[in-house]
């Protein structure tokens, strides 16, 4: 195995520490700057929701509250077991490691599932926004504007569609992780795909962390 | 070791070290990678110049006789995307950055080689988005895709354009992700902080703007794709939208951008004057700190765009008073590089000249950077030439000359060749006399209150208007000649020495053009830089 590591230090490198650190880092500067891409739709959330607080809650209601608490669930165990992957990796034990993150992608799966059903509902709800958008106000006495509705749900596509396609490419990314792990390229020396793997999906989850509370519970008193 | 022997075969180098058109295409070495950049982005630049000799024309008469109005307001929005995204963002990082800081901190290439060229690939499938929009039929928003016209009622190529310009900025994102780790991880043994040289405390502080700002022009350029393919009503006011959001955010990421352009040039300037000064800069650590300041101030003035878009006067007076800030930053290093030339003997060569008119220019350009952040006079000179010639006197006269300050700089070492000295400094001479010429009557033009972006105008405004078409020809010409000197020396120049300056970086104390690895062997470093005085050869191996 040593000889293994070896050969995956690449020539403009002087050592694996130099290697790896290289990479932790690169990897983190990655992260943030999808805080700043995901910040530019928080933005938007944020000044849309200050100036149509009614039609938001109103909007917000119409999601599926059990089906969101179930896929924050599914993603925080997905993130435990990305962590077991980790130290499994960390340890040597190959098929743990290849265990878990099975156990990862369908988790991940699951969830992408039950968010694909929520958007059938919504389409069949027409409250997606365009020409065939519709929205009736609960509170007949104090109906909010439809076009705002609009609003809150083209946020809600943009923001968790764009968390869903992080997901979508992190689950093509464990494919090719558990290919990598299967023909045994990890050792408790060198594993920096599974560590660097693992940081983007515990940042995938904690972005959903944010998404659940903001576009599903703003309103809970009129639930 | 270092200085090249006279051999009858050349010495390999990483131009020489393998042939053939794949060899450059599917390349990991930094320095080829630059040269890819370099010719791509010198495309950019000429096509962005055929556009602006084109506007020049059309405004040397008051009426329009060229094109007509939609054509014009293709001709300048053309000029502007391409200028701005294609030529001026990568221009010196990708360049000149890509091909400097790993010799310059004594590393073999950057952290992530295959990255890099993917950068490449990125910014050229981000221009074909774009030329392919543009053959179509252009883009008539200015570059700026104000909403919304560029949602609702633009008859143009607003989608392809904005993802040409989304894919590109993953390119500037992964060069700057690159330059930081690079910075951080890859120095050489005794290469600390405080020897590295301004160039690369200046990209260091471009690439933090770089990976903070572009994301947010990214997911800006999709919520506005969205916007014009859906109509979501984000930035529609028919539908609750706020078109004001669209200018915060873009402007978030398009006022730092500026900063893009111009700290890697002002990194330029300090390795010249350094080098032709025979001193070390004055306040070394004030020009690098300076850097970051700017990069950080840079971040939180962006409502200086909005004075006259509905934004509270509260806000414009805080961010008025926040913009003048940016001035300290930007004074200490104009302070810093006239304190090292004072009383140094001055060797007037050809980077030379391009770094004082950089001073100059910039100064220029700065200093009317501080009449557009005073509220009173920006409601007059907003859209006006006044805005135009200012941006101008930064971007132009400011970072292109930088880019060629540090391509006549760095070219024997690039290269292997020197140019033709009397013609580089005749080119110099005229790009700076075509430039003030085309420029500074925009200033007057702009006072006496000529709007930006029209075909046509009274005839009163002709004089000036061509005045700065004459400069522009000049200028145009001016920036014909490096192309065809520089060409020239690649098959006639002269052979290169190895430090053809007598410069101390360790970019220097390599062969002229450096061999695939950089260096034979790691270098030690055991000094400061800039060691004019003392001039002890840097330990290479
Ligand atoms: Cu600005």
């Amino acid at each position: 195995m040593a000889s293994h590591a070896v050969t995956d230090l690449r020539h403009h490198f002087e050592n694996h520490d130099q290697q790896k650190d290289a990479s932790t880092l690169g990897m983190w500067i990655f992260l943030v700057t999808e805080i700043m891409f995901f910040g530019g739709l928080f933005l938007a959330y944020i000044a849309y929701r200050t100036a149509y607080p009614d039609a938001f809650g109103a909007a917000s209601n119409t999601l599926n509250i059990p089906l969101g608490a179930v896929n924050t669930a599914v993603l925080i165990c997905s993130s435990l077991t990305m962590a077991m992957a980790v130290h499994s990796a960390a340890i040597g034990k190959n098929k743990l490691l290849i265990t878990f993150l099975i156990a990862t992608l369908v988790l991940g799966g699951v969830f992408l599932g039950v968010k694909a059903y929520e958007y059938h509902d919504k389409f069949v709800e027409h409250h997606v926004p365009g020409p065939n958008f519709d929205f009736k106000s609960e509170d007949a006495k104090h109906p909010v504007d439809p076009h705002n509705a609009s609003l809150y749900f083209a946020l809600y596509f943009a923001m968790t569609g764009l968390h869903a396609s992080h997901m979508i490419i992190g689950a093509v990314i464990i494919v090719v992780l558990i290919r990598m792990a299967a023909k045994n390229r990890f050792t408790p020396e060198w594993h920096t795909p599974i560590e660097l793997f693992g940081l983007y999906w515990h940042f995938v989850d904690i972005v959903w962390i944010f998404l659940f509370p903001l576009l599903y519970l703003i309103d809970p008193k009129n639930k | 070791m270092i200085t090249a022997t006279p051999t009858q075969h050349e010495p390999k180098n990483y131009i020489n070290s393998d042939y053939g058109i794949k060899s450059w295409l599917l390349t990991q070495d930094h320095k080829r990678i630059a040269i890819l950049y370099l010719i791509v982005v010198t495309a950019f630049f000429f096509l962005g110049g055929l556009f602006a000799v084109l506007i020049r024309i059309e405004l040397a008469t008051p009426a329009g006789d060229l094109v007509d109005s939609n054509v014009y307001n293709k001709l300048f929005t053309m000029h502007g995307i391409i200028m701005v995204f294609f030529f001026l963002i990568p221009s010196i990082p990708a360049i000149l950055g890509n091909f400097l800081i790993p010799l310059m901190i004594g590393a073999k290439d950057l952290a992530f080689p295959k990255i890099n060229l993917l950068s490449w690939y990125i910014y050229v499938a981000g221009g074909v988005f774009t030329l392919y929009a543009l053959m179509r039929g252009g883009v008539d928003t200015g570059w700026t895709f104000y909403t919304p016209f560029s949602t609702s009622y633009s008859n143009s190529y607003v989608i392809a354009t904005g993802l040409g310009i989304f894919i590109n900025g993953f390119s500037a994102i992964l060069t700057g992700l690159n330059f930081i780790v690079t910075i951080h991880r890859m120095r050489a043994p005794g290469m600390t902080w405080f020897r590295l040289p301004l160039f690369v405390w200046a990209h260091y502080a471009t690439s933090m703007i770089q990976v903070l700002g572009t994301p947010v022009i990214a997911v800006t350029l999709l919520l506005l794709i969205l916007e014009r393919g859906l109509h979501i009503g984000i930035f529609d006011p028919a539908l609750g939208g706020d078109p004001v959001l669209y200018q915060h955010l873009f402007w978030f990421y398009s006022h730092p951008a500026v900063y893009i352009m111009i700290l890697p040039a002002m990194g330029v300037v300090s390795e010249i004057i350094s080098c032709f000064c025979k001193k070390a800069p004055f306040g070394y650590s004030f020009i690098a700190f300076s850097s970051i300041a700017i990069a950080v101030f840079g971040f939180l003035v962006w409502g200086h765009h909005l004075f006259v878009s509905s934004q509270s006067v509260y806000a414009g007076m805080v961010f008025s008073m926040l913009s003048y800030l940016v001035a300290i930053p930007s004074a200490i290093k104009v302070f810093n590089w006239t304190s090292t030339m004072y009383k140094a003997s001055v060797e007037m060569s050809t980077p030379m000249l391009y770094a004082i008119g950089f001073i100059g220019l910039f100064t220029i350009g700065g200093l009317t950077g501080l009449f557009v952040a005073a509220l009173g006079i920006d409601v007059h000179v907003t859209d006006t030439y006044f805005v135009v010639a200012h941006f101008h006197y930064i971007m132009v006269g400011g970072a292109i000359m930088g880019f060629l300050g540090g391509i006549h700089f760095w070219w024997p070492k690039i290269t292997g060749r020197m140019y033709a000295d009397t013609w580089s400094k005749l080119s110099a001479i005229i790009i700076f006399v075509g430039f003030n010429l085309t420029f500074f009557p925009q200033f007057i033009l702009g006072y006496l209150g000529m709007p930006r972006r029209y075909h046509v105008y009274p005839p009163e405004f002709q004089v000036f208007n061509v005045l700065s078409s004459a400069g522009a020809s000049i200028l145009g010409f001016g920036y014909l000649l490096p192309f065809c000197y520089l060409l020239y020396s690649l098959k006639f120049g002269p052979k290169a020495p190895a430090n053809p300056w007598g410069a101390v970086g360790l970019e220097w104390q390599t062969s002229s053009p450096p061999i695939s690895e950089n260096f034979e062997v790691t270098p030690v470093v055991t000094q400061d830089a800039y060691q004019y005085s003392t001039r002890e050869e840097v330990k290479v191996g």
